[in-house]
């Protein structure tokens, strides 16, 4: 069921203009009166990790959380503007958001593993989106952890708690988690904000073996991790508590000439 | 607190090491003596009212006494009537209450935000309800069960009545159990594209069993406890309830009586009393273990 839908939506979503998998028009987030992000016109282009930089509270997890409509959840918060993912409108009201939430992976700030054993951690997702046959939900299981690293280190204690693994296995396995639903974009919250250099730099190096299989935005605080791994950048600033886009552009042009001072000023380090 | 160096401050820091003074020393201590006796006092008063049951009512203790009929208003015989039809009053009282209280459970801590009108409005009601006397309870089941639905005197209006006294507990107690569950496995579960439902199933439920536990251990306690409200709806007829429409004395009813009406029945009075302990603990025991095995083993900690 899974493969099917999968083919479906690349079926009808037909080509994405200029290869743009992910498509924000004129976006506005507001929670009640407060409008936290403002006119965002961003794109995720196929394949790439777009790097998503700027202050904290500048409406980056937000603009993430429009994505996978996960934001539905939020009371309070209003959305406006259009965002498409490979040509359709996420926003639309006969979107399954279900099946939307299984295309777009969301990784979190803090490994958020279900209280479960490793191996349930990623068959319960696989179950609940109609996969059946035993088999084949431990063939992707498998391929999920190994993809992220992870199969050597716990193959052996699978039916052990989740919990009992170090913060960076723990991440690791969230993204295999996400992984294992075949996503075509994944979003990633400040994935190693709670990890060590050594957990981050394991995060990393995965997340560009990943590059190419799918879509990555990755919301970073870290200048030189966006640096490291981000094909593209965009640079958000706030004013008077709004958020917006000031400044967006391949990685190494904004890093090495940025246009706006505000850029200027961030990447150099002298402000944020 | 800091002081300049040299400079004479509240800390004396030539000599850190010395040892308090007499004076706190001894606040010390008194505070020390007079929470340890208020500790061994309530342990005491504890072991007492054990000790006593136990030593007057251990004596009338045979299986002819658990199993037998109640001869000459209990002075004589045994509680096996008493027995079943307390049991079967629980039986009638969980089944109703335990996926009412669940349900309710459910949507008040997870389809209604805590701000929400109704939510509160049924919240408020819960707590009224919990704190109504329970002869109150059995006036309302008399009036409801007996004479409007017509069960009259029954262990099923008894057990329903019960229900409801249990309900507000069983409620509360669960609904803090799924609200003890972290934000983050509700926030996992959306992401992945999961069900609200199936995550309740999947993963809120099992989480929320020690909640769900003392719900249950309360409740029974409550509804074992009852008696008044037992007169009224389900009888104290001592026979052997032969269908849940018969009429049934559950066992704080027998030792009401015992101990009330019937002279020379103290000693058979704490025989029941230890029966209705150990009953106590060892239902509570069960629900306990069930709970667990059945649900909260999916979920395992580090």
């Amino acid at each position: 069921m899974l493969t099917n839908t999968t083919q479906a939506a690349t079926r009808d979503s037909g080509e994405p203009a200029g290869n743009d998998l992910v498509q924000v028009e004129q976006l506005s987030i507001r929670y009640g009166a407060r409008c936290v992000l403002s006119g965002v016109d961003l794109t995720a282009g196929a394949g790439h990790i777009t790097a998503l930089i700027g202050p904290s509270g500048c409406g980056k997890t937000s603009l993430l959380t429009t994505l996978n409509r996960l934001c539905d959840l939020v009371s309070g918060c209003q959305v406006e503007g259009t965002v498409r993912i490979g040509g359709r409108d996420v926003r639309s009201d006969d979107v399954d958001v279900l099946q939307l939430r299984r295309r777009v992976g969301m990784i979190f700030q803090k490994p958020n593993p279900f209280p479960l054993s490793i191996r349930r951690n990623l068959d319960l997702p696989l179950r609940e989106h109609g996969l059946t046959d035993h088999a084949e939900r431990m063939e992707r299981i498998e391929t999920a952890l190994r993809s992220v690293g992870l199969w050597d280190e716990v193959k052996d204690r699978l039916e052990t708690s989740a919990l009992a693994l170090s913060g960076g296995q723990q991440q690791r396995l969230c993204i295999a988690r996400a992984l294992a639903l075949k996503p075509q974009v994944l979003l990633l919250d400040e994935p190693c904000s709670a990890l060590d250099p050594i957990s981050t730099g394991v995060i990393e190096d995965l997340l560009l073996r990943l590059r190419g299989q799918l879509t990555q935005i990755v919301v970073t605080h870290n200048l030189a991790q966006a640096r490291r791994i981000a094909d593209d950048v965009a640079f958000f600033w706030t004013t008077d508590g709004t958020g917006r886009l000031v400044e967006r552009g391949p990685a190494d042009q904004v890093f090495a000439s940025p246009q706006d001072p505000l850029t200027q000023a961030y990447v150099a380090g002298r402000s944020g | 607190m800091t002081t300049t160096p040299g400079e004479p401050g509240l800390l004396d820091h030539a000599n850190w090491t010395v040892r308090p003074s007499a004076a706190h020393r001894g606040l010390d201590r008194a505070v020390a003596v007079v929470v340890w006796s208020v500790a061994a006092a309530i342990t005491l008063v504890f072991a007492w009212l054990v000790g006593s049951i136990v030593w007057r009512g251990a004596g009338e203790i045979s299986w002819g006494y658990l199993t037998g009929p109640v001869l000459d208003a209990g002075r004589g015989g045994g509680i096996g009537p008493v027995l079943v039809s307390t049991l079967l009053i629980l039986l009638v009282c969980l089944a109703v209450s335990v996926p009412l209280g669940l349900g309710t459970a459910i949507l008040l801590a997870e389809f209604s935000p805590r701000q929400n009108r109704f939510g509160r409005l049924v919240r408020r009601s819960l707590d009224v309800l919990a704190g109504v006397p329970s002869i109150v309870f059995g006036l309302f089941g008399n009036a409801f069960f007996c004479v409007w639905l017509g069960m009259g005197f029954s262990i099923v209006s008894g057990g329903l009545t019960l229900a409801c006294m249990v309900l507000p507990i069983l409620i509360r107690a669960t609904e803090e159990g799924f609200r003890s569950v972290p934000d983050e496995y509700r926030l996992a579960a959306a992401a992945l594209g999961m069900s609200r439902t199936a995550a309740i199933r999947h993963l809120l439920l099992p989480a929320a069993v020690p909640g769900l536990v003392v719900g249950l251990v309360l409740g029974i306690g409550r509804a074992l406890a009852e008696t008044a409200a037992l007169i009224f709806t389900s009888g104290y007829v001592t026979r052997m309830p032969e269908s849940l429409w018969d009429s049934g004395r559950s066992l704080s009813i027998h030792i009401f009586d015992l101990s009330m009406n019937v002279a020379g029945g103290n000693d058979r009075a704490h025989a029941a009393a230890l029966v209705l302990i150990v009953l106590l603990l060892a239902l509570n025991g069960a629900a306990s273990w069930m709970a667990h095995r059945w649900l909260h083993r999916q979920v395992m900690t580090a």
